[in-house]
């Protein structure tokens, strides 16, 4: 009796387990199992050094990061691309005590990393190793970071290179497009827009890369980060013996942005290589530190999140006019964004790609969005926000970010409940602030002949020399 | 019944003995691997990783742009594309309708299709029939639930929901919250269970525009198409990935159809699932749906082998851009006991500052700002190109770099390298196999793609084995069996100030 109770529950688990299911909306989802990703652990030396430690067992590795404040957008404008000669020839060009090829010859010998890199805001030294050759490869990312040589030969290799990046950056329709709007955006004489030219790259010497390095390199403005296969405690006394006694330096001030878009119109690129127009339009965005970010979060998705968003379900799914288009407002954490959209279609509907375009964005500026539409942008974003944290290394990336632009520790933990409360009324109010159709300048770059219509019957067009500038001749001797 | 594979020897165990790496570390990711195949030929992988409610997947079909033949170039690619259309059950309205008015545009695509390429063509008759097949597709789409698939999967907290076309094989991947599994399981077996060709003749347009972003408005993809197209005269590898213009032009729905049932068969797909997965309950919801997709023969294996090149090929492109430059030679399959060497040649010549193209042709005579050599040129599933390419600083010519990439070529060819350079590389490949293991998504797709090229999955750790036994010895051998004048095609992009190109 028991046995056949057993067996008939047995058919009835079975059969409940292998029924059909014909729709999606029959399947249940049980609630996600909660979990807390560990942090790392932070520590401020007296000198204002930032550490932070997480430890990662899985595998045998160590990385580690030194991110030191201030970047590109602190150097001068008539030294535009030093940034990337000096990113280059910090690590290529060794310590005082070794020369970079010998640097490479020890780390590659043991799969070891140490690198060096500028970015907009930042600067940043590096290192990945095998924890076995952690305590060799230390000594090296240390020197480096302090004592770097800035070897002549590895200036040139770097300058060689800024100048091969130069010669070819009309080459590739999709290069220019990016740096024509965000020269537009920005304006010419804003800190993230410059462009490097043969002139300026020939103007830097090595004495401005030393001086670059010292006025950043200090303390108190370096946040370290470790992550991988270590043991915290020791790792703190040995980073706290390293760099205690080491003295503050000034701290350092963010420049002006010197934002000065351009007029609102049409910008014209020729290139004749192409079977394809690529188009931007582009205006003043915001920042981050914005009560507004959240709502502009939902807005963007529901405007042009991945396959789903009103972007890429019009104008590529049902009008077959692109492969890829994207963008929104852009909010980066210090420094203003801007609202940026970018695309690419054949050269014959050119004009009515910019039309469809053109037609979205002013729908999403006069068009309440639907409780549908609202509903998939908050789910989208809610539901994959375990994504931000699912890993140790995300964990510590969320920390140090934090930390780099002065937004409280609990920014994450806060922010999917920022979300949840935006409505549909703020996504339209939000549009209407930040979205203005009829301030963008629209760029079009292209093959002009092979449109389907002039550009000139959108009004006038203004156009854009990219011819490069010669390089400066060469200095006597 | 299903199969249940287990692994007979500890191989991460046996190989960790060689490297004294971590070896627990390593070890523990096979005790955490469990493989099977279910009725239907399907081969499935689950690594547990429980660090958060989250998983990856890979789907790797054996099939890619290689399976093409003249007409279809471009198909698997376009396939690619229509798998994140739905189903019969997903991105429709209302099946029955939609099916009919489906199947109404194929035949006016077909009575347009055959108007048009008749020998003296009606033009009005065309126009006709034209407009009749588009009539036909507004009426489908009036059925359509647009891009339900990916919203699905997006408002379910998916995340870098993507899929690639190569010439071995067609891969679709995305990561979900590990409480979204059975739904998960539901939509990716379904998209294979019953695809649907809806909206393909806008997808189409869409693939073209990819085309014309890679290839035809890039002098790099240019330049690549060109060079591939010369380096092999009989076998697949040769065609453009993306398609040709004229089958991108004309290739219909039911083309796609075929194709779909001729390889995406269960026995020819392989799933891998990397995260926060319990094999006792995944598998039955597995079973219960990816059982569902129907058992048929794998496809037969491709005939055609490229002969062996007896000249050497040049492609020259005048163009208003700056020089490329690009040459190849041919090399045996991945699966070739020689493949380790190959892999060994690229790391010595182009991998970090101590490779020696860095060091000659970048850092020493600056004449090149990359220069650099790789294996799997466009696949590595059949007979395949070592190619090497570099970008010229100003002023530098093709020919130049063409002459000291041949210098760095004969001096391995002539001179053993040294047991240091040698060591260095195994060192990185044994430390780069420990690096891949970071990530979910990343190890999903590399389980797959093994699990499918090589049969096992386990062959992505058995590789380190196989570098480890290369000698000195071998890496001169396999260089000048390869190396040669005769078993070389050379593509130059030259820069012709505009208006001088004729």
């Amino acid at each position: 009796m028991r046995k056949t109770a057993t067996l008939l529950a047995t058919l009835f688990f079975t059969m409940t387990a292998l029924a059909q299911v014909n729709d999606y909306r029959e399947i249940k989802t049980p609630p996600l199992r909660k979990f807390s990703m560990p942090q790392p652990k932070r520590i401020q030396l007296a000198n204002g050094m930032v550490i932070f430690l997480q430890e990662d067992h899985e595998l045998p590795l160590i990385r580690g990061r030194a991110l030191i404040r201030g970047g590109a957008r602190d150097l001068p404008a008539a030294k535009a691309g030093m940034a990337g000669i000096y990113g280059s020839s910090w690590r290529t060009g060794g310590t005082e005590k070794q020369a970079g090829d010998q640097l490479d010859q020890f780390l590659e010998s043991r799969a070891a990393s140490v690198e060096t890199g500028v970015d907009t805001e930042s600067s940043s030294v590096s290192l990945n190793v095998l924890k076995g050759d952690f305590d060799a490869v230390f000594p090296i990312w240390l020197d480096l970071l302090r004592n770097p040589a800035f070897r002549e030969d590895k200036i040139e290799l770097a300058k060689t290179q800024a100048r091969t990046g130069i010669s070819r950056r009309n080459d590739e329709p999709g290069g220019i497009v990016g740096r024509e709007a965000g020269k537009l955006g920005y304006g010419p004489d804003s800190p993230y827009a410059r462009q490097s030219e043969y002139a300026t790259i020939a103007s830097i010497t090595r004495q401005d890369l030393l001086d670059f390095h010292k006025r950043t390199v200090h303390p108190n403005n370096i946040i370290l980060s470790f992550i991988g296969d270590f043991d915290s405690a020791k790792l703190e006394q040995k980073l706290r013996d390293t760099f205690s006694s080491w003295q503050r330096g000034p701290q350092m001030a963010k420049p002006d942005a010197n934002v000065k878009p351009a007029k609102a119109g049409v910008y014209f690129i020729a290139k004749d290589d192409v079977t394809q127009a690529n188009i931007a339009m582009v205006h003043a965005g915001t920042e981050r530190n914005n009560p507004d970010y959240p709502a502009l979060v939902v807005m963007n998705e529901i405007f042009s999140g991945g396959f789903s968003g009103r972007l890429m379900q019009s104008l590529r799914s049902q009008k077959g006019l692109t492969y890829g288009v994207g963008g929104g407002v852009g909010a980066p954490w210090d420094y203003p964004g801007l609202f940026r959209l970018q695309m690419a279609t054949k050269s014959e509907t050119t004009l009515e790609a910019i039309a469809a375009l053109r037609g979205e964005v002013q729908r999403l500026v006069n068009d309440p969005v639907t409780a549908a539409e609202l509903s998939l942008a908050k789910e989208s974003i809610l539901n994959a926000y375990v994504f931000t944290m699912d890993t140790r290394d995300k964990a510590l990336g969320q920390r140090v970010l934090l930390e780099f632009y002065g937004f409280p520790a609990d920014y994450f933990e806060k922010y999917p409940g920022l979300i949840e409360k935006v409505t549909a009324a703020d996504v339209q109010r939000v549009a209407k602030k930040y979205v203005h159709p009829d301030a963008l300048a629209v760029l079009v770059v292209g093959k002009q002949s092979a449109f389907e219509k002039p550009l000139s019957t959108l009004g006038p067009v203004t156009p854009i020399d990219i011819t490069i500038p010669a390089p400066p001749a060469p200095p006597a001797k | 019944m299903t199969a249940v594979r287990k692994a007979a020897i500890p191989v991460l165990l046996l190989m960790l003995a060689a490297t004294s790496i971590g070896a627990q570390d390593l070890a523990s990711f096979e005790e955490r691997t469990h493989t099977r195949v279910l009725d239907n030929g399907l081969t499935v992988i689950i690594l547990e990783r429980h660090d958060a409610p989250v998983f990856s997947y890979a789907t790797v079909v054996n099939a890619g742009s290689a399976q093409e033949v003249p007409g279809i170039t471009g198909l698997a690619h376009m396939f690619e594309h229509m798998a994140f259309k739905g189903s019969d059950r997903v991105g429709t309205k209302d099946w029955n309708a939609e099916r009919a008015a489906l199947a109404k545009v194929e035949e006016a695509y077909a009575a347009y299709t055959r108007a048009k390429s008749a020998v003296t063509p009606d033009a009005a008759h065309v126009e006709l029939l034209r407009k009749n097949w588009q009539d036909a597709i507004a009426e489908a789409d009036k059925h359509v639930a647009n891009d339900e698939f990916s919203q699905i999967i997006d408002r379910s907290g998916g995340v870098g929901m993507n899929a690639f076309t190569a010439s071995d094989m067609t891969a679709y991947f995305f990561s979900m919250p590990s409480n979204r599994f059975e739904l998960w399981a539901f939509m990716e077996s379904e998209r294979f269970r019953h695809p649907v060709q809806r909206q393909f003749y806008k997808e189409r347009d869409v693939v073209f525009e990819e085309r014309r972003m890679r290839i035809e408005s890039s002098p790099f993809g240019r330049l690549s198409e060109q060079f591939l197209a010369a380096a092999f005269i009989a076998h697949p590898y040769g065609f453009s990935g993306v398609g040709w213009p004229s089958d991108l032009h004309s290739f219909s729905a039911t083309d796609a159809d075929v194709f779909f049932r001729k390889y995406y068969v269960p026995a020819n797909m392989v799933l891998a699932i990397v995260g926060d997965v319990n094999p006792a309950e995944a598998w039955p919801v597995i079973e219960k749906y990816f059982g569902r997709l129907p058992k048929a023969p794998a496809p037969e294996a491709l005939r055609v082998v490229e002969p062996p090149q007896i000249g050497e090929r040049t492609v020259t492109l005048r163009e208003q851009s700056q020089p490329i430059y690009m040459e190849g030679y041919h090399r045996p399959a991945s699966t070739h006991p020689d493949s380790a060497v190959y892999d060994v040649l690229a790391m010595l010549l182009s991998s970090g500052r101590t490779s020696r193209l860095y060091k000659t042709l970048v850092r020493d005579q600056k004449i090149a700002a990359v220069a650099a050599g790789f294996n799997g040129n466009p696949g590595e599933k059949y007979p395949n190109l070592f190619t090497f390419y570099a970008v010229p600083t100003p002023g530098h010519t093709p020919d130049e770099m063409a002459a000291a990439i041949r210098a760095e070529l004969e001096k391995i060819k002539a001179e053993e390298v040294t047991a240091e350079e040698l060591q260095s590389v195994k060192t990185r490949v044994k430390a780069g196999l420990i690096r891949q293991l970071t990530g979910n998504s990343g190890l999903a797709l590399q389980l797959a793609i093994y699990q499918t090229l090589q049969g096992d999955w386990r062959e992505l750790f058995r590789e380190v084995e196989r570098i480890d036994a290369v000698t000195a010895a071998d890496v001169k051998r396999v260089a000048n069996a390869t190396f040669m004048d005769n078993n070389r095609t050379v593509a130059k992009l030259e820069n012709a100030p505009k208006g001088a190109a004729k």
